[in-house]
């Protein structure tokens, strides 16, 4: 193959090492202490591809200086190579490097899943940017031959009418621009969603799955299509399609689901990646499509897991848009009430409180509130410990984030697995925020649509404190939650942080 | 490289993927999900081949956006990162 003759062997060596790098990089996370310096390395590993991309592309010989002197086109091919390589690379760097930089900066912890989905929404733009531009200009990339009998000296010249992209490159492209695709509008409408720009009750379009499954089929046949017909019309239905599906298959899910479809989006990002590794036949992209494919895809399961849903099962869609059956019978039963100052009276007296944080901490920006309460009630020889469930909050790990970010000790802060049995023992369950995830009802009812999901035992505690808005609200599965109706319940129904905030008032 | 070398490398590494993520606590998956954006935007290296590429015009100017919004994705992804990894700090001396 001639590409391979192209590219030199340090070139091939530099896009390892710079995998590698992105492999270290993940390995850091498996502890807060070693994370750091993952994520250098991380950036090294980016540095090292840019770096040797640069210097072999970039400052390369133009390929037009072995150009016969009568290529009628020559000039046209040349013009201005030398503009795009040292002036508008840099400013195209500098521009998207600068806006990086001053959204990580400014970016609100509690908008973490909504940035996210924008980053993963560009890594998609980005695929079928340069998918397009690997089919516009396939030589550049070395996946096409010369049809016919040219010239010599002109391979490199040939019309593009008689280029011919490889056939495998064909199928890597066109999977590359789908995933892509698809990457890109999902992310868009779940960004959407989770900003608040738009609903997060789910859409249901009639015959949607019909309609889904037909225009998946579309896509796949128009790839293979692909191979025997290179024209733009294949191309660019590919990509006008896989535009349309990732949009039709996020809408009808809601927002109770988004930690998974954050997740899928997340993997998908890694395929297209992958996908596009293959189409230019380099490692430190198919590596990281590899890696980024598997940590997206493992989230879900987990996430999946967290919630006791199979996967096609959520990608399907529709959870959350019907009731419960409990509602109506939720407006009547007798639930107790009490102020900050019996809750904080309680927590006072309490040798252990577990807090259990959900998004609704997060909605009311109450974590810093919170952390006041915790070291006010350490203060009075309370141990204080923190309960996360896995799909707490809109994205894997959303609750951690905000913690740290109110300066919790990471080692207060427990999974599900490894506090649950705690409860039994503890004095005060500070429900704050948190719904679907304390229900009972997910190992008792049956015919609960959350049935079998794993919960945390918050009922198990002397008493629980459980922060709510108002009793109207249900959570996002739309079921009712039992807890509230409990003996050992008290609801302290408020917003988040100003109950919090009276409550350390109460303390002090 | 011939397609069976770069399938090989594709295996191993979701192999390598597979047991990697699932080594990372359970606490730092936000910053696993920022972190694994930003290194998927190794595909700035097929934005950059695209643009410095002689040849058509309309290619290099798709490539040009693609570095652009690759690149807000790199500097973004790490920064956010390192953001957020440096606020993880275990339980203080009472001194402190």
């Amino acid at each position: 193959m001639h590409e391979a003759a192209a590219t030199p062997a340090w070139v091939l060596l530099a896009y390892l090492i710079s995998g590698v790098c992105f492999i270290l990089a993940l390995r850091g996370l498996s502890s807060p202490t070693s994370s750091r310096r993952g994520n250098y390395i991380g950036m090294v590993g980016m540095a090292i591809a840019v770096v040797t991309t640069l210097v072999v592309h970039v400052g390369a010989t133009p390929i037009c200086v072995t150009a016969p002197a009568n290529d009628p086109t020559y000039g046209d091919r040349c013009a201005g190579g030398e503009f795009y390589s040292f002036v508008l690379i840099p400013l195209a760097i500098i521009i998207g490097g600068g806006i990086g930089l001053v959204t990580a900066r400014k970016i609100q912890m509690t908008a973490m899943p909504q940035l996210v989905a924008a980053f993963h929404s560009l890594v998609g733009m980005a695929a079928v940017l340069v998918g397009a531009a690997a089919y516009l200009n396939p030589e550049a990339f070395g996946i096409a031959q010369i049809a016919g009998s040219v010239g010599e000296g002109w391979t490199v010249y040939a019309p593009t009418a008689e280029i011919l992209i490889n056939p495998v490159s064909r199928v890597e492209m066109g999977l590359g621009i789908a995933i892509g695709a698809i990457t890109f509008s999902g992310s868009v409408i779940a960004f959407l969603k989770l900003n608040g720009n738009m609903s997060g009750k789910p859409i249901l379009l009639p015959l949607r799955h019909v309609i889904n499954l037909g225009i998946l089929a579309g896509i796949l046949g128009l790839i293979a299509y692909f191979t025997t017909d290179q024209s733009p019309w294949v191309f660019f239905t590919v990509m006008g399609l896989s535009f349309v599906i990732g949009f039709l298959l996020i809408i009808p899910i809601g927002g109770a689901d988004m930690p998974v479809v954050i997740s899928m989006l997340n993997s998908y990002s890694g395929w297209a990646a992958a996908a596009m590794g293959f189409t230019l036949h380099n490692s430190a992209m198919i590596i990281t499509g590899a890696l980024v494919g598997s940590s997206g895809a493992i989230l879900s399961y987990i996430m999946c897991r967290a919630m006791n849903r199979s996967f096609i099962s959520v990608i399907a869609g529709g959870f959350g848009a019907v009731s419960g059956t409990g509602d109506e019978a939720a407006i009547d039963r007798p639930y107790k009430r009490g102020s900050a100052e019996d809750a904080a009276f309680l927590m006072a007296q309490a040798d252990q409180v577990i807090i259990v944080p959900g998004y609704g901490m997060a909605v009311s920006q109450a974590q810093h509130a919170l952390r006041e309460m915790a070291d006010q009630l350490k203060a009075k020889g309370v141990r204080v410990k923190y309960a996360i469930h896995p799909v707490a909050g809109r994205m894997p790990g959303h609750m951690n984030v905000l913690l740290a970010e109110a300066n919790v000790p990471y080692d207060e802060v427990f999974e599900l697995e490894d506090i649950n049995s705690e409860f039994a023992q503890t004095d005060v369950a500070f429900v704050i925020g948190a719904n679907d995830v304390t229900n009972p009802a997910a190992k008792t009812d049956k015919s609960s649509p959350i049935y079998g999901m794993p919960v945390l035992d918050v009922e198990k505690a002397r008493t629980v404190l459980f922060v709510k808005r108002s009793m109207g609200g249900v959570g996002y599965a739309g079921v009712d939650n039992d807890l509230f109706y409990r003996d050992n319940t008290m609801m302290l129904l408020a917003d988040a942080k100003k109950m919090v905030e009276e409550i350390v008032k109460a303390l002090g | 490289m011939d397609f069976i070398s770069i399938l090989s490398i594709f295996v191993l590494a979701c192999f390598v993927g597979y047991y990697v993520v699932w080594s990372v606590t359970p606490a730092l998956h936000t910053p696993l999900m920022s972190v694994t954006n930003a290194i998927s935007s190794v595909i700035v290296v097929g934005a950059l081949i695209a643009s410095a590429a002689a040849g058509s015009a309309s290619s290099k100017w798709l490539g040009l956006l693609a570095v652009a919004l690759a690149s807000v994705n790199i500097f973004g992804g790490f920064a956010v990162t390192a953001r957020m990894l440096a606020m993880y700090k275990k339980r203080e001396r009472k001194d402190a």
